[in-house]
Formats: structure tokens, sequence, C-alpha cells
């Protein structure tokens, strides 16, 4: 399905980059479907014991990329791409997602019992901050908020506390809270009834405190430093129609092009929308707008039911895994999913801010897309195992 | 206790299938709002982004005259237009037509400044380009990508500065008109009427506009053009038939004398039309299409000719001896004198009023005359009397009732109004109680004095008098007439008998004996029109077939100094009229009668005999 859109996307009646994509993306698709293959042939602990290895060479290449690296997309002033010669190779932020997973998983699968206070928690969240930083300093700021999910995800099904999830959350959540003087006052007085409820160690319970504080007074000039194009997204996220012409063109295109779509859509490549260009980023970060447009609500349905099995699957491979290892790669790995597909259709129609996150199998992107062939490699290769080995029910 | 145990896990599968559904439900709401809900609202927006409305113009209405044939017409015009992507290219383009269009330094502002108006659009470089530079550009079409020729219509007079002031002209409608409610849904660039028809009726000149609808992408450029959506057809404008007669029309204007400014209304006694309005000199108003060079311009409004004026309903003169026969109508109808009356004082050269002495045109006197012998000979002493026989009120009183101080009603803009004292309460205004006598009796019943009418209003009482019935519709231009009659000269027939007879004898043997055309009647007034600046303006008016009167000619020649020689121009254009002679040959007219105009009369003092001149004049 994920071609099959691309190959509309590329149809305009408007010269654009997009028209030969969908045949340079079956190429990776190909590829990728090879390194698929051949991952799954790996043994899960062949993957667990190189884990730190290939996790040093995921951080190595993002510190690369951050000292050499050139822009693309949406956020065309970043260095998210290493080139050679002048050719794109790859981004090394998503190579780093499937590292950190791994890493994650190795980490947290060691462990005998969940982590129960913030400093058990500091390891793993230094793991993903390493990686979490680097890419913000890009800086792609979409791609960082990816390794949230990530972490959070992990950590959920590693079992840690909800509250101590959300305490760790907190300084996150003051920051946005921080917006308005009620809502962040509301906020640190639910983090100090938390902090009082759950009892953690003194020192950790008045880190977090202070660091929520902290962060609230930091907001205002956070807020200053992220560039005026981050800013705008922030804004037209809010409301679009603050700047129609460039920040929220985007978002506003999007809807008309999905909402002219209607139940039934415009009809495959007939979307009049992206035909005429008034789509951005058609092939890429929009590209669920395209299938809005043409294959209407009900395309939409479909293709988000269709995520959703998907997702639910992971769901069961991880549950039936054999190991904790691969138990956690696997949820991982669905964590990431999910966070992509969240992020991009939300941005599409509005209801997340615009960050360059591609949707799996969708949006056109080598890297990405082999990324997601190889993860589907190590998920197939999990769910072989179990069913060989007939472990669970 | 071991997190990875399976109930555990289960447990937590569950929360996450939760979640992972959740958000998914999440996201399909929204969708369904987008797309089920305002489904309507973003199709509307989605439209709205990918059509553009281009306008089709309407033609504008044709003018014709009475015959049908065309008087004011459209032509293909072309404008050449620049679709450019910045500024700098269009500079560059434009530097790449300037020798074919002939562009100045100057207007590069301008073009620029409508360029950044709506970069999107072609901006139009010149409007009136002549076919040649034209082909010229069209042949080197490679070298100037983005050219645009874009074809409009323009305005054609294809006679000229014969019919110049009634038909007027056009112009481009301004910026502040577009914004105004009376132009809603012009587009700019429309054709507005200024002056004359073409404004009067611009209305129903206009029409209405048409769109038709473009596809464009995302910049703006159009991607497809027909069969995009349906459009509007353009109204065109509605076609004007005029009274005029345009052959008659041409007929004066030729034969009206060269170099000498002046107005001929010539017009039907029977239904107010009129069939020929001319003012001299004219203009040609082709030089006002495609905006008018401000050489041009400007040299029509400062010459001291003013060619812009129309003299038939924008200028007025002292009526003169024609006024004369207003009075002796008056006098008529009212019974203060009988056709054959005498008065009291027979004309010896002048009437003494008091301290003053009234004298006649002619010095050696007319001795003692009846009231259609006065008319025939323009005799002043004779109306002297009889305007203080009728009394200053009435004059006054009747004279506003026939309209003399009111416009004609005529369809054209900017008419003034003639005028006349509406009562005696303007002298004692103008002079002050104890500054004026009734010796000003005197001078109005001759047509002098505080007294100037404009040609059209003269010709219109003219038509009255020759109307059998006394009510004629008001002097208009296009069927049906807009105003109802209000005027009405009433007189017997008999008196109306006897006063053609007077007028006919004018030009028999009066002071028009030099023009009458052998075996038509034709019954007309000489005038001369004092004018203090200069010379004086020479008036005829007529109408013909005496008997029954269709046409009615009413001529003014300024610094003429006599009105028998304008009675030539007039009889011709009679003549032309009625039989379709087209000759000028009847030669330049010579006269045989002096001047009648009445000289300023002249205090009385003891000395010098009556007959010398005392220099005012």
């Amino acid at each position: 399905m994920g071609v099959a859109v691309l190959y509309s996307a590329g149809q305009t009646d408007v010269p654009t980059v997009a028209a030969r994509l969908w045949e340079r993306q079956l190429i990776f698709l190909g590829v990728g479907v090879v390194a698929g293959i051949v991952v799954s042939r790996l043994s899960p602990r062949l993957i667990e014991w190189a884990t730190p290895a290939l996790y040093g060479v995921g951080i190595a290449l993002l510190a690369l990329t951050l000292v050499v690296g050139t822009g693309a997309g949406t956020a065309a002033g970043s260095k998210s791409w290493l080139a050679v010669g002048g050719v794109r190779i790859g981004q090394p932020s998503e190579v780093a997602k499937l590292v950190v997973i791994l890493m994650l998983a190795r980490h947290l699968a060691g462990r005998r019992e969940p982590p129960t206070t913030l400093w058990q928690l500091v390891p793993a969240a230094v793991i993903v901050a390493a990686a979490f930083l680097l890419v913000g300093l890009q800086p792609d700021l979409g791609s960082a908020i990816v390794f949230i999910g990530i972490l959070f995800a992990m950590l959920f099904w590693a079992g840690v506390s909800p509250w101590l999830l959300l305490l760790l959350a907190s300084p996150l959540l003051s920051l946005l809270f921080a917006f308005s003087t009620v809502s962040w006052g509301i906020w640190i007085a639910v983090v100090t009834i938390v902090l009082f409820w759950q009892r953690p160690y003194a020192l950790e319970g008045l880190t977090v405190w202070l660091t929520n504080v902290g962060m609230g007074i930091m907001a205002l000039t956070l807020w200053n430093r992220l560039a005026p194009y981050q800013q705008n997204r922030l804004l037209s996220f809010l409301n679009p129609e603050v700047d129609p012409r460039a920040t929220g063109w985007h978002i506003i295109q999007s809807k008309v092009a999905i909402g002219s779509g209607g139940l039934i859509g415009k009809g495959f490549t007939e979307g009049t929308q992206k035909r005429l260009a008034f789509l951005p980023e058609q092939a890429t970060d929009f590209v669920y707008s395209v299938v809005g447009e043409e294959l209407g609500f009900l395309g939409v349905l479909a293709s988000l039911v269709l995520f959703g099995v998907f997702l639910s699957l992971l769901l069961r491979i991880a549950s039936r895994a054999t190991d904790p290892f691969a138990s956690l790669a696997v949820f991982g790995i669905a964590g990431m999913f999910f966070t992509h597909v969240l992020e991009n259709v939300g941005m599409t129609i509005g209801l997340m801010p615009i960050t360059g996150i591609p949707l799996p199998f969708f949006s056109y992107g080598g890297s990405f897309l082999l990324t997601c062939c190889i993860a589907l490699g190590v998920v197939l290769r999990v769910a072989h195992d179990h069913r060989r080995t007939g472990y669970g029910d | 206790m071991n997190w990875f145990h399976p109930h555990v896990v289960a447990r937590r599968a569950a929360v996450a299938r939760l979640v992972i559904w959740g958000g998914l439900g999440l996201l399909l709401v929204a969708f369904f709002r987008t797309q089920v809900l305002s489904a309507g609202r973003y199709q509307l927006a989605s439209e709205q982004n990918r059509l553009r409305a281009v306008p089709i113009p309407a033609p504008r209405g044709l003018i014709v005259d009475r015959n049908g044939e065309v008087l004011a017409e459209n032509e293909p015009g072309y404008a050449v237009a620049l679709i450019a992507a910045s500024p700098d290219s269009l500079v560059s383009l434009l530097e790449r037509i300037q020798p074919m269009l002939g562009l100045e330094r100057e207007d590069l502002p301008g073009i620029l400044e409508r360029y950044r108006r709506r970069p999107s659009e072609p901006v139009v470089v010149r409007q009136d380009v002549p076919f040649e530079a034209v082909s010229a550009l069209e042949e080197r079409r490679v070298l100037v990508p983005g050219l645009v020729i874009q074809t409009t219509p323009k305005r054609r007079y294809p006679f000229g500065a014969v019919a110049a002031h009634a038909l007027g002209y056009v112009s481009e409608i301004t910026e502040e008109e577009l914004a105004s409610a009376r132009f809603a849904g012009a587009r700019s660039g429309t054709l507005v009427g200024r002056e004359g028809l073409e404004r009067t009726y611009d209305d129903r000149l206009r029409g209405r506009d048409g769109v038709r609808f473009v596809e464009v992408d995302a910049l703006g450029r159009t991607v497809r053009d027909q069969d995009v959506a349906p459009g509007l057809l353009p109204d065109p404008g509605a076609t004007i038939r005029t009274t005029l007669d345009v052959g008659l029309q041409r007929f004066v204007a030729e034969a009206f004398p060269a170099g000498r400014r002046g107005a001929v209304v010539v017009l039907d006694p029977r239904t107010g039309q009129l069939l020929t309005l001319y003012s001299a000199p004219a203009y040609d108003p082709n030089a006002f299409i495609g905006g008018i060079d401000p050489v041009v311009w400007e040299q029509l409004r400062q010459s001291p000719e003013h060619p812009l004026l129309n003299r038939t309903i924008q200028a007025a003169y002292p009526p003169a001896s024609p006024w004369k026969l207003l009075v002796a109508a008056i006098a008529l109808e009212r019974g203060v004198v009988r056709p054959h009356a005498h008065m009291p004082i027979p004309c010896r050269g002048g009437l003494q009023y008091y301290n003053r002495y009234f004298r006649c045109w002619r010095v050696e006197g007319h001795g003692d005359l009846d009231l259609l012998d006065a008319i025939k000979y323009s005799c002043d002493v004779y109306f002297y009397q009889l305007g203080l026989k009728l009394g200053l009120a009435t004059m006054l009183q009747e004279a506003g009732a026939l309209g003399m101080h009111e416009p004609v009603g005529i369809d054209l803009p900017n008419e003034r109004t003639s005028f006349f004292p509406a009562s005696t309460e303007y002298y004692n205004r103008r002079y002050g109680p104890r500054g004026w006598t009734s010796a000003v009796t005197l001078n109005l019943a001759i047509g002098q004095g505080e007294n100037v009418q404009t040609p059209v209003n003269v010709a219109y009482f003219y038509a009255l008098l020759a109307s059998p019935t006394g009510r004629v519709p008001p002097p208009h231009l296009v069927e049906p007439s807009r105003t109802a009659p209000t005027r009405e000269l009433r007189l017997s027939e008999a008196v109306r008998a006897d006063l053609r007879s007077a007028l006919i004898s004018v030009v028999e043997g009066g002071t028009a004996a030099a023009s009458r055309i052998a075996d038509l009647h034709i019954a007309g007034k000489t005038g001369t029109a004092q004018n203090p600046q200069g010379d004086d303006h020479g008036w005829f008016v007529a109408f013909a077939p005496a008997e029954a009167p269709e046409v009615v000619v009413a001529a003014i020649v300024e610094f003429a100094e006599h009105g028998s020689w304008v009675a030539p121009l007039v009889t011709r254009i009679i003549a032309r009229h009625l039989r379709g002679d087209d000759s000028l040959h009847w030669g330049a007219p010579r006269l045989l009668v002096p001047a009648d105009s009445a000289p300023a009369p002249v205090p009385i003092v003891p000395g010098p005999p009556i007959g010398a001149r005392t220099g005012t004049r």
C-alpha cells in the first residue's frame, strides 16, 4: 500500500522532484527486504551480543553527522545526513533509533527487577539521552521526540511504575505547562502531591521538584533560543491561520487536501491539491494527506486499521517472546512505529505540531525504510523463535 | 517480582493495546471530523485554491444614429503584458521589448508598482499598442518568455470630430469609481463614459462582464485553460439609437465657417428629437482612446477656443432679436397687442425714455409699423414700446413660464441653465431697490440686458412656436424622451399663422433676404447679440417648411457681427435636410442689409445731434 500511495504522490501536473521517487523507493524496499531477511537469520543472541558495539557505532555516526552532515527535507537547514562526495548516503538518526532500542533492551533485560527509583532510571536515561541530544542538536527535533517515545515505551514495558514515569517526564511537562502561569501552578501542585505520595528518596524528590521549577523558569529563555522556524511551527500548530503563507501553509493545505477528500476521496492519483503542488512535501512528511485526499475517509480508516493491526501483532510477539531482551526489543520497535504514526498522521490533521517525521512504509526515505525493514527482520526472528520453540501458549 | 512474568506481561500488553487503539481512535475521530463532517468546507477551499476567475470583458454597446449608422463602436486593441517571476526578470524582459514598444524611463516605476501589487498575474506594460508593434513582438516571442498579448476592446468614433460633443468620450475607470457602489462588479480597465451620450447612458452601454475559470497551481500559474468549470457569458452593452442624422451632422460640420466658434442645433418640432447638435470648434474623441496624451489634453484644456465646451448646451448668449418673437408671442397671448396693431410712437431711429435715448439699429428709422412688420424688419423702437406696454412683471413671469430660466432637460450631462430674471426681486437684489428703473424693460424687450440663453433653449422656444399645438417634448437625443413636456405656448391658430408669415417675410424680404431659397418656405429670425468683449455674435433661428414645420434650426456664430451672416448657413442646412441638397455652391454670403443689433442707449445731453455716435457701444 505504501508504495502505491507514493506512486500517486508523484503524479503531479506540475513537475516536482516527487515524480520519480516511487521508483527509488521500490529499490530501497528491495534492499530493505533483503536486509530484513538477512537480519532475521541472525539469532537474537547474536544481536544481543553485538548491541553495545552497534550502539557505539551509532553514537559515533551521530556525532560525526553533527560535524560534517548536510540537511534535507522540512528541516533543510539541519545536519541530518551523511554524504560522501556530495551523494547523500543516509540519515544516521534513523539507524540510531534502532540501535538505541537494542541497547536499551539489553540494559533493561539485564536487570532482575524493574527500576523503582529515579536513580535507577539514570542509566537507561543516559543511553537514550546521548542519542537524543546528538539528534536534537542537529537540530532534528522530530526524531528526538521519537527517542523520548521509545524510552517511555520501553520503560513502561519493563515494569516501571507509571508514577515514576510521570515523575521522570515531569520536567518536560513542566516546560510545556510553563506557557501559562495558571497551568504551571497547577502542575507544580500536582507534582508536589505525587512526590509526597510516592515518597521517593528525599534527594531524588528534591531534584525532581527543583528541576520542575527550574524548567518552568527556564521556559522563557528556552523559547527564545529556539530557532524562529521552530517557534513558528509551534505557534502555527496552535493556530495555523497565524502565518498562512509560510508555516501555517503546510497545515492549512494538508487539512484542505484531507478534508476535500470527503468520504471516498477523489480517486487514486486524482487528488487536485496534490496534483497542483498545493500540498507541500507530499512525498515525504505529508504523504498521508495524499491518502486522505485521494482515498477519503474510508482509505484513512483502512490504513489506520492496518497500522493498528500491525502494532497489535507486534504486541503479541512481544508478549510471547522467549526472553526479556527480545521482548523489550520488539516492544521498543512497536513504540517507535507507534510514535511515528501518531506524530505524522496527527501532523497532517493538525493535532500535532509539525515535525519532520516520516510515516513508516509510506514516506519516501531510504534510511528510514531500511531501518523499518531491519526492525521487521528482528521482529520476525523473534516471532519465529517463539513459534519454533513453542514457548508460551 | 520478575517483571517478565506472563501475567504481568499480559496486563501490560492490555494497557499497551489500549493506548495503541486509543491513539489511533483519536486520530480517526479527527479525520472523521475533517473529512466527513467538514468535507464541504474543505472542498470549497480546495476549489478556491485551484480555480481562478478570469473576467470576460463585455463589449460596450454601440451608439448609432437614427438611420442605423454607427457613431461609436468597438475595435480590438492590444495590450502587452508580461509574466515575470521576479522584479529583476521583469526589468530584463522590459529591456528586451523596449525597442519595439518605445517604452520610456518614466514608465518603469509605474510598471514595477503594478507588478508588486499582483506578482502572480501578468502585468500590463502598455495598454494601446498598434498592430505593427504587436506583430513585431509576436515574431520575437522566443526572446521574451512570459509575453502575453491581451485583446481589449477599444472605442472608435468613425466620424471623428463631427459629433464629438454629442457623443462624448470614454476613459478607463478610476480607483475611486471601482470602490464606489455605482460600479459594483466592474473590473479594472472597464471603459466609462465621461462626457456626452457616452456618460448619460453609460449604465446601459457598459453591459456586464462574464467570467471563466482557469486552473492554477500553487504558484498561481495557469495550468489549464479550457473546460475547467462552467463560466458565465458576458452581457454585451445595449446599443443606443440616437435621433441624430449623421449625414446632416456631417454637412453642418463642413458648412460651418472654418475657424469660427459657435453652435448649431437642429431639432424636429413635431417630436422634439434632435437631428444635429454641433459645436465649433470640435475635437476628435478618438484622441482620448487608450489614454489621452497629456500634451494634447493640456492643449485642449488651455486653448482659448475652448474646444471641449459644448456650445449648444453649455454656452449661453444674449438672445438678441430672436427674443422679440417671445415678447410678441407673450403680448399676443395676453391680448396686449394684435398682429396689426401700431405703437404710439413710430420708429425714427430711436425712442426717448425718460432721460435716455434708446436707439434702433436702423439709424433712419423704420417708420410706422405694425407688429408683423416690426418682426420682419426687427424694429427695436416698436419692441421698446411693446415691452413697456406688456409690463416688466408680466414679461418676467411669462418668460419664466416658458422656461427661459430653466434647463431644457436634454439627456446630456452638464447642461447649463439659461438665465432670465424670475421677478423684479432680481433687480432689487442686484442694484438695490432704488438702483434701477423700468428702463430695463426696454433692453429686455429686444433681447439684451440681463438675459443669456443657450442655443438649445432658443431652439426649443422656436419649436414651440413652430408646432401647431404649442407643446413639444423637450429636446432629446435618445427615444424615449426622459422628461415630459412642461412648457406650452398657447396661441390661437390665426395668431400662429400671422407670426409665421412675419417670419417668412424675414427671409423673403427682411433682414435675411440674402439667403432665401426658391420654393422652400423658410421662416426665420436674425439676431445680433452684443458682445462687450469684441465683435457681436450672430444668431439665426429658422423653421421650415413654414406651413407645417418639420425642422427647426438655431445657429449662432461668435463674432459674426451680423445675424444675416449666419442666415445662409441655416437655410442651407434646412435645404439639405428637407431636400437632400448637398451642395455648398450657394457661395459665401454677402450682406446687403446692415446689422440689426440695437446700439446701447445714450443719455440725452444737450449737444451733438442724435445721429452721431458717442463711442460707447
